[in-house]
């Protein structure tokens, strides 16, 4: 027998010891998601396609813009002092994700913007003429525009990966304690970002391209999954426990059948027969994968507080 | 630079919650929150039963996750080796309270994340924390576990000692007395 009893009192911390909400999955999710799109851009600049007046990654950095900011917002809403928010830039901390995820959100959105420049809408050109003069510069030195295109990347990789390794980083939690972390946020980044622009392309290529690397995604997002559970219930019992919230525990209704079911298992055979047109392209299965996505970052954030080494304790 | 710690003697402590409330009120802890608390383990099958009081807070961990993961520097720890926090450098984004694995920390209402400061404010001037202070039956220490002379570092040499989830290599500054 085992019985502990405590005068302890405390109703934010425990039992869950739960103090994130809501705001914290929707960051992760639309910081992962901008991750995810400005990797594409980038990559589609890399490669040149920005010539197209279509290709998406003329248009992507307006959502990327759009959605992180909503995403900062509700990483501020979550702030408890949010007067002192200032105090992230009046330092850099080297032993803290958070600090290196505030600077890289500032830096980020140079980078969408001068992804804004290569080729701005007729409506912006219309209103700041200049634009239309930094534009053809841009043109005539392509390299630059190459430039742009890694910086992109580059940028949303960090983006990425950071929202993982905020979490990974805390060796207090046995679920988020894992180096696969940050890769499974970016590959889920990844496939929530596919699954946007294969709904809202209007290159055919594109569309056709993005479904399929988007199966890719799902497919190496499942092989993530499984090396991350596996990692867990191979480790220390506290580790057990935690895959085990996940497997058969209070998250498993959630995690099977939102994340791995309708997030993963089901839209990846239904783009594989829109991509091999054996059925049309429509929008459900991405919704599903976004919604996945979605799911995938408050499960993990809740099981996360959830697990602890308070119950393996003696 | 000391190093201040906590030894707690769990054979004389009797688990009457002085600490408790001690703390409650020299720190002025909001109701509802608490910055220590008794825990009372039971182990093993009748007759053949063991209990283990302890009376815990905040570790001052010499490795202190809480201190790493604060993004505003607010979360420091002092010359005394006590970790505290800053409340006008926080922003209260309780990153320190998913980080700390004994759950010491909790937001004050006020919006800054709270804990035990070993009573700061009472050890500059020389003096013991509320709760070793108001201890009924003497089972709590404290001094600078630095200090080979100190009382704390002599019954920590003499007597067999344990701290909370050491795994985590948080390394503990409050010690159990066996
Ligand atoms: S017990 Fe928790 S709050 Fe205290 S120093 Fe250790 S990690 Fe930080
Ligand atoms: S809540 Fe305050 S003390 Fe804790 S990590 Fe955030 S800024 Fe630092």
């Amino acid at each position: 027998m085992f019985e502990l009893s405590t005068t302890r009192n405390n109703p934010l911390i425990d039992p869950a010891l739960h103090a994130w909400g809501w705001e914290i999955p929707i960051y992760l999710f639309l910081g992962g998601l901008v991750a995810g799109m400005m990797i594409i851009s980038g990559y589609f600049i890399f490669s040149g396609r920005q010539k197209n007046p279509d290709c998406a990654c003329n248009f992507l950095p307006f959502f990327s813009i759009f959605f992180l900011t909503i995403g900062m917002l509700s990483l501020f809403f979550d702030l408890e002092n949010k007067i002192n928010v200032w105090r992230l830039y009046t330092t850099f901390q080297l032993t803290s994700p958070m600090s290196y995820g505030a600077w890289i959100l500032i830096l980020v959105y140079p980078a969408l913007v001068l992804n804004i420049f290569i080729r701005p809408p007729q409506l912006l050109i219309n209103k700041i003429p200049k634009l239309k003069i930094i534009s053809d510069k841009l043109y005539e030195r392509s390299y630059l525009i190459k430039w742009i295109g890694v910086l992109n990347m580059i940028w949303g990789f960090l983006l990425g990966a950071y929202t993982g390794v905020l979490l990974s980083t805390m060796s207090a939690r046995p679920l988020w304690n894992s180096s696969l972390l940050w890769m499974l946020f970016i590959v889920s980044g990844l496939s929530s970002a596919a699954a946007f622009v294969h709904m809202i392309a209007r290159d055919r290529y594109e569309r056709e391209l993005l479904a399929k690397a988007d199966n890719g995604f799902l497919t190496t997002e499942i092989f993530v999954i499984a090396l991350l559970l596996i990692g867990l219930l191979t480790s220390s019992q506290s580790g057990i426990n935690a895959a085990k919230l996940l497997l058969t525990g209070p998250f498993a209704s959630t995690f099977w059948v939102l994340v791995v079911g309708i997030g993963i298992l089901i839209p990846l055979p239904l783009q594989l027969l829109a991509v091999n047109h054996k059925v049309k392209h429509t929008p459900i299965p991405p919704l599903m994968v976004i919604m996945g996505g979605l799911i995938l970052r408050f499960v993990i954030v809740y099981a996360g507080q959830y697990s602890n080494w308070l119950n393996i304790h003696f | 630079m000391s190093r201040y710690g906590m030894v707690i003697d769990t054979k004389k402590c009797v688990g009457c919650t002085d600490c408790v409330i001690a703390c409650e009120t020299e720190n002025n802890v909001p109701y509802g929150f608490s910055r220590s608390w008794v825990n009372q383990i039971a182990i093993g099958k009748f007759p053949d039963t063991k209990v283990e009081i302890l009376s815990e807070r905040c570790n001052h961990c010499s490795n202190p996750p809480c201190v790493h993961v604060c993004p505003t520097g607010a979360s420091y720890v002092n010359e005394l080796g006590i970790v505290l926090v800053d409340h006008d450098k926080c922003i209260g984004c309780k990153a320190c309270v998913e980080a700390c694995p004994y759950g010491a920390r909790y937001i004050h209402p006020d919006g800054y994340a709270d804990k035990c400061t070993f009573c700061n404010h009472r050890v500059e001037k020389g003096e013991d924390p509320a709760c070793v202070a108001v201890c009924p039956t003497h089972s709590m220490y404290f001094g600078d576990l630095d200090d080979p002379n100190s009382e704390v570092s002599k019954l920590l040499n003499s007597r067999e000692h344990h701290t909370i989830l050491p795994e985590i290599g948080t390394e503990p500054k409050i010690f159990y007395l066996k």
